[in-house]
C-alpha cells in the first residue's frame, strides 16, 4: 500500500482544494440558517411605524404606546417640567446626549422635536428593564431633591423628564429616542421620520 | 512545523490524556478495516447519515416558527415558508429529506438481501436497522401529520383506524393514540413531541448501536466473504483498507451526487408532481386545511408506504389486511433466520434464490405503484398476485434456499 | 356504543378508499395552461383584477401587500392607491372584513382563502373553472360550471365574459368535459371583453393566483441552478480526490 509513486504535492493541493470549497459551502449553506433566525416579514410588519392621537394628552401627563413590542412613552411636558430638566444639567451624566442614541433632531438640551412632547423609549439603557414614572413630590423615598423623572426598579438607575441619566447610577447612557415625527400637531408617528409626504 | 498546527497537535494531546479521542478515532475510521470493494450499493449507509443529518437541523429550525395546534399548525407552515427568511428552503430540504431518507433506506436494505448482510454474524447488525426502519416509519407518519392539511388529517385518521381493527383492544387503543374521539388539536400536539423528541432521540440511539454493531463485525462486501479470515502479520485484513481516508473520501464525492440529486428536487421539483400523481413529496390536498367533516377526493398515503398500503386493500377481509399488512413490515426481522444458504452473496448463489429477489423487487415495486392507483377490480387482481409473490419470498426462502444450487465462494475479495 | 362509533368510522373511511377516489378520473378532462411567471405584466394585471373581484369575498391571509409589492415591482404608492382598500398598512396580510358567519349566510359555504389554491387545485383547473361557468336558472346565483358542478359561487365576472349557456345538457354530461368546451358552452349574451380578452383576462388571473401560491417559485429555480454550478464544482474536486487516493489501492 506503501506507494512511493505518489505525487504527494498534487494530493495536498485536492486535499486543501476541497476543504476550501467544502468550506465555502458550508458557509454558504449556513446563511440560510442564520437569516432564518433575524425577524419575520410579520415581526417586521407588526414593528412598523404606529401612529398615536395626543390631542388628548394633558399637560403633565404620559402615554405609554407599543411600537416593535417596546413601550414608547409620550410624555407632555409643563413649563416647570421643562425648567426643571435645565436645572439638572450639572447632575446628569451626558447633559448634550453625546454618547446617547437620539435621532438628530431629538439631540438637544430638552431631547426632543418639539420641547413639550417628550417621545422615548421607556426601556433602561442598563438591562432592559421599564423603568417607572415617578412625579415630582412623589419621589421622596428615591432622592430627598427628586424633580420628577425615571426611576428603574431593577438596579435602581434614574433619569429625568427628558430620559437623561443621573450620575452614580449603572445606566450607562441616556433612554434612547426613537425616530417619529409630527403628521398633524395632534397626530404622532412613531417608527419613521422620513421627509415623504 | 508551524505554530498553529502544533497548538492543534498540543490540544488533541490535551483531549486525548482525558478522552479516548485517538482510540475513537482509529477504531472507527483511520485504523477502521473495511474491504476493500465496496461497489455503488455500499453509499448508502452513508447517505443515510447524511440525510439524518439534514432532517435533525433543518427540523430544529422548523421548530423555531412551527406551531402545534390545530388553530395554527397549517397557518405556521405557510409562515415559515413566505414570512420567514429562507424558510421555504428549509422547509422543502425537511420534506425533500423524508422522501430522500425512504429511498437511500429502501436500497440500503436491498443491498443487504443482495449481499446477504444479515446473516450471521450480523443478524443484530440487521434487527437494529430493521428497528430503525419502523422507527423511521413511525417518525415519518407523526411528522406528515404537522402540517395540518386534508392529506395530514386524513391520512392519520385512516392509519391509527387500521388499529381500531385488531381485536378487543382496537377500539380503546386507537383512542389512546388519539387521545380525542377523532384525530384533533391533542393528537397533533403528541405527535408534535414524539416526532421532535422521543423518535429523534431513539432513531439517534439506535443510530449509534448499529454503527457500533457494525464496527464489532465488520463490513459485509459483494462477495460475501469475510475479510477477517485472511490478515497479515501485523493483523491487518489482506482485503481491507481504513475507513479513513479511503472510503471518507470515497463517500465524500457520493455525498456530492447525492446532494445534486436532492437539491434538485428541492429547488425544481420539491412536490414531485410527477403525472397521474397528485405530488408525491408534497401532495396537493395537503394544501388544503385539515377539515376533520370532509375527505379529500383522493386520498393514499405517502409513496414510501404504498407498498404496504395495497397488500392491506388487496386482502379482502379488515382484519385480514390489518395482519398482512403488519406481517409484510416485520418479516424481514425474521430473514437471518429465514435463510438457509451458507452462501452470502447473491453472486455466488444459485438460481432459485436470484429468481426470487428478482420477483421479489418487481413485486415490491409492483405494491407501491398499485399503492397509489385508484382502485379497480384488475389492480386489486394485480396486487393480490404481487401480495402472494411479496410473502413467498419470505415464507418460502426456508426451502429455495436450501435446495439452491449455489456456486463456489472465492477466499478473497475479487476486483 | 364506543364500538359502534368506530366500526362507522372504519366503514365510513373504507369506502372512502375504495370508492370515492373514483372521482379523481375527471381531472383528466381540463384545459391545460402554461403558466408564466416571468411575465411581470400580467402578474401586475392579475394582481389587479384578483384585488377587484376577488378580494371581496376570498382573502388571501397568508400573502403580505409589500411581498406582493416588492416581488412584483409595485411601489409602495402604487401599493396603497391601486390595490389595497380602506386603511390597511402595507406590511398587512390580503385580509378581508366579510365575516365567515356572514358568508356563510350568503353562499352557503365560506369562500376559502386562496392563498395557496394553486397549488391545491392546479393552474389548469382553475383556468378551465373560470372559462366554463353557465347559465342555470335552478342554481341559486343563476349560474352552474363544468368543472365544478354546483359550485357556490357566483359567475363574478359575467360582465367581462358575457353569459354562455349549455349548448346540449346530454353531451356534456356524458363527458363530464371536453377541452374542446365551446361546442357545449355557446355566448347568450357578450360581456364587456372579447372571447380572447377574457382569455387573457384568466391566464392573468391564475398567473396571479399561482405566484401567490409560492411567491418564492419567482426567485427558486434561479437560485438552485447556482447551487447545482456549486455542487457540480464540489463534486469535480472530490472525483479527483477520490480518484487521487484510490491509485493507493489499484
Amino acid at each position: 500500500m506503501e506507494n512511493t509513486n505518489i505525487d504527494q504535492s498534487r494530493r495536498r493541493f485536492l486535499t486543501t482544494a476541497a476543504t476550501v470549497v467544502g468550506g465555502v459551502g458550508a458557509v454558504a449553506a449556513s446563511v440560510p440558517f442564520v437569516s432564518n433566525m433575524s425577524p419575520s416579514a410579520k415581526t417586521k410588519a407588526i414593528g412598523a411605524p404606529v401612529e398615536v392621537d395626543i390631542s388628548n394628552l394633558e399637560p403633565g401627563g404620559r402615554l405609554i404606546e407599543k411600537w416593535q413590542g417596546k413601550p414608547v412613552w409620550i410624555l407632555r411636558r409643563t413649563k416647570e417640567m421643562l425648567k426643571d430638566i435645565s436645572s439638572l444639567d450639572s447632575v446628569v451624566s451626558d447633559p448634550k446626549s453625546d454618547e446617547s442614541a437620539q435621532p438628530e433632531y431629538a439631540k438637544n438640551q430638552f431631547r426632543a422635536l418639539k420641547e413639550e412632547f417628550l417621545v422615548v423609549i421607556g426601556i433602561c439603557t442598563h438591562l432592559g428593564c421599564s423603568p417607572s414614572f415617578v412625579l415630582k413630590g412623589e419621589g421622596a423615598s428615591i432622592s430627598v431633591d427628586w424633580k420628577g423623572g425615571f426611576f428603574c426598579p431593577c438596579h435602581g438607575s434614574r433619569f429625568d423628564l427628558a430620559g437623561r441619566v443621573f450620575k452614580g447610577v449603572p445606566a450607562p447612557r441616556n433612554l434612547v429616542i426613537p425616530p417619529y415625527k409630527f403628521i398633524s400637531p395632534t397626530r404622532l408617528l412613531i417608527g419613521d421620520d422620513s421627509e415623504a409626504v | 512545523m508551524s505554530g498553529p498546527i502544533k497548538i492543534l497537535i498540543g490540544l488533541r494531546d490535551w483531549v486525548d490524556a482525558r478522552f479516548p479521542l485517538m482510540r475513537i478515532w482509529n477504531e472507527h475510521l483511520a485504523k477502521y478495516y473495511a474491504p476493500k470493494n465496496f461497489n455503488f450499493w455500499y453509499f448508502f449507509g452513508a447517505f443515510a447519515l447524511l440525510v439524518l443529518g439534514i432532517q435533525v437541523i433543518t427540523g430544529i429550525w422548523l421548530t423555531m416558527n412551527y406551531k402545534p395546534s390545530a388553530e395554527e399548525a397549517f397557518a405556521s407552515v405557510e409562515y415559515i415558508m413566505r414570512d420567514t427568511e429562507w424558510g421555504w428552503l428549509i422547509r422543502y430540504m425537511h420534506s425533500t429529506g423524508a422522501s430522500a431518507f425512504f429511498i437511500v433506506i429502501y436500497l440500503h436494505m436491498f443491498r443487504a438481501l443482495l449481499y446477504g448482510s444479515y446473516k450471521k454474524p450480523r443478524e443484530l447488525l440487521w434487527l437494529s436497522g430493521m428497528a430503525l426502519y419502523l422507527l423511521l416509519m413511525g417518525e415519518a407518519f407523526f411528522g406528515y401529520l404537522l402540517p395540518w392539511g386534508q392529506m395530514s388529517y386524513w391520512g392519520a385518521q385512516v392509519i391509527i383506524s387500521l388499529f381500531g381493527a385488531l381485536p378487543i383492544i382496537g377500539d380503546d387503543l386507537s383512542l389512546w393514540i388519539r387521545g380525542d374521539f377523532v384525530v384533533s388539536d391533542v393528537t397533533l400536539n403528541r405527535f408534535f413531541s414524539l416526532h421532535v423528541i422521543a423518535f429523534p432521540l431513539l432513531i439517534l440511539g439506535l443510530v449509534g448501536f448499529h454503527i457500533l454493531a457494525l464496527h464489532e463485525v465488520g463490513s459485509n462486501n459483494p462477495d460475501g466473504i469475510e475479510i477477517k479470515n485472511n490478515k497479515d502479520e501485523k493483523g491487518v485484513p489482506l482485503d481491507g483498507i481504513p475507513f479513513h481516508p479511503y472510503y471518507t473520501v470515497k463517500d465524500l464525492m457520493g455525498a456530492a451526487v447525492f446532494l445534486i440529486f436532492f437539491f434538485a428536487v428541492v429547488f425544481f421539483a420539491p412536490e414531485m408532481k410527477v403525472p397521474g400523481t397528485q405530488g408525491l413529496f408534497l401532495e396537493s390536498a395537503n394544501f388544503i386545511q385539515a377539515n376533520p367533516l370532509q375527505t379529500p377526493e383522493h386520498i393514499a398515503p405517502v409513496w414510501y408506504f404504498t407498498p404496504f398500503y395495497a397488500i392491506l386493500r388487496a386482502v379482502p377481509s379488515q382484519l385480514g389486511g390489518v395482519i398482512a399488512m403488519g406481517l409484510a413490515v416485520n418479516l424481514f426481522l425474521l430473514l437471518p433466520w429465514l435463510d438457509r444458504s451458507p452462501v452470502r452473496s447473491s453472486r455466488y448463489r444459485g438460481r432459485n434464490y436470484r429468481v426470487a429477489l428478482t420477483l421479489f423487487v418487481i413485486s415490491f415495486l409492483s405494491l407501491g405503484w398499485l399503492g397509489l392507483q385508484v382502485v379497480t377490480p384488475l389492480y386489486t387482481w394485480l396486487a393480490r398476485f404481487f401480495s402472494v409473490v411479496y410473502f413467498s419470498f419470505f415464507l418460502l426462502m426456508p426451502f429455495y434456499t436450501a435446495y439452491d444450487k449455489d456456486k463456489a465462494v472465492p477466499d478473497r475479495v475479487t476486483d | 356504543m364506543k364500538t359502534y362509533n368506530s366500526l362507522n368510522n372504519i366503514v365510513i373511511i373504507f369506502f372512502l378508499m375504495f370508492s370515492v377516489e373514483t372521482f379523481a378520473t375527471a381531472d383528466s378532462k381540463l384545459v391545460h395552461m402554461d403558466v408564466d411567471l416571468s411575465d411581470q405584466q400580467s402578474l401586475q394585471r392579475g394582481a389587479k383584477i384578483f384585488v377587484n373581484y376577488c378580494l371581496s369575498c376570498h382573502s388571501a391571509k397568508y400573502m403580505r401587500y409589500n411581498r406582493m409589492g416588492s416581488d412584483l415591482s409595485i411601489k409602495d404608492q402604487v401599493l396603497k392607491e391601486n390595490l389595497m382598500f380602506g386603511t390597511e398598512k402595507v406590511g398587512d396580510v390580503m385580509d378581508i372584513s366579510m365575516r365567515e358567519e356572514d358568508s356563510i349566510n350568503y353562499f352557503g359555504v365560506a369562500p376559502p382563502d386562496l392563498s395557496v389554491i394553486a397549488r391545491s387545485r392546479g393552474a389548469d383547473w382553475l383556468y378551465s373553472y373560470f372559462l366554463t361557468f353557465y347559465k342555470d336558472e335552478s342554481r341559486p346565483f343563476g349560474v352552474n360550471n363544468l368543472v365544478y358542478k354546483d359550485t357556490a359561487m357566483p359567475h363574478v365576472l359575467w360582465e367581462l365574459q358575457g353569459i354562455q349557456r349549455l349548448a346540449s345538457k346530454e353531451n356534456v354530461t356524458a363527458v363530464y368535459y371536453d377541452p374542446t368546451y365551446k361546442d357545449y358552452l355557446e355566448l347568450l349574451t357578450p360581456g364587456k371583453q372579447t372571447e380572447r380578452q377574457y382569455d387573457r383576462t384568466i391566464r392573468d388571473l391564475v398567473n396571479y393566483l399561482v405566484y401567490i401560491s409560492e411567491p418564492i417559485k419567482l426567485k427558486r429555480t434561479k437560485i438552485g441552478v447556482w447551487v447545482m454550478f456549486y455542487l457540480f464544482i464540489f463534486l469535480l474536486i472530490t472525483y479527483m480526490l477520490k480518484k487521487d487516493y484510490w491509485k493507493d489501492i489499484h
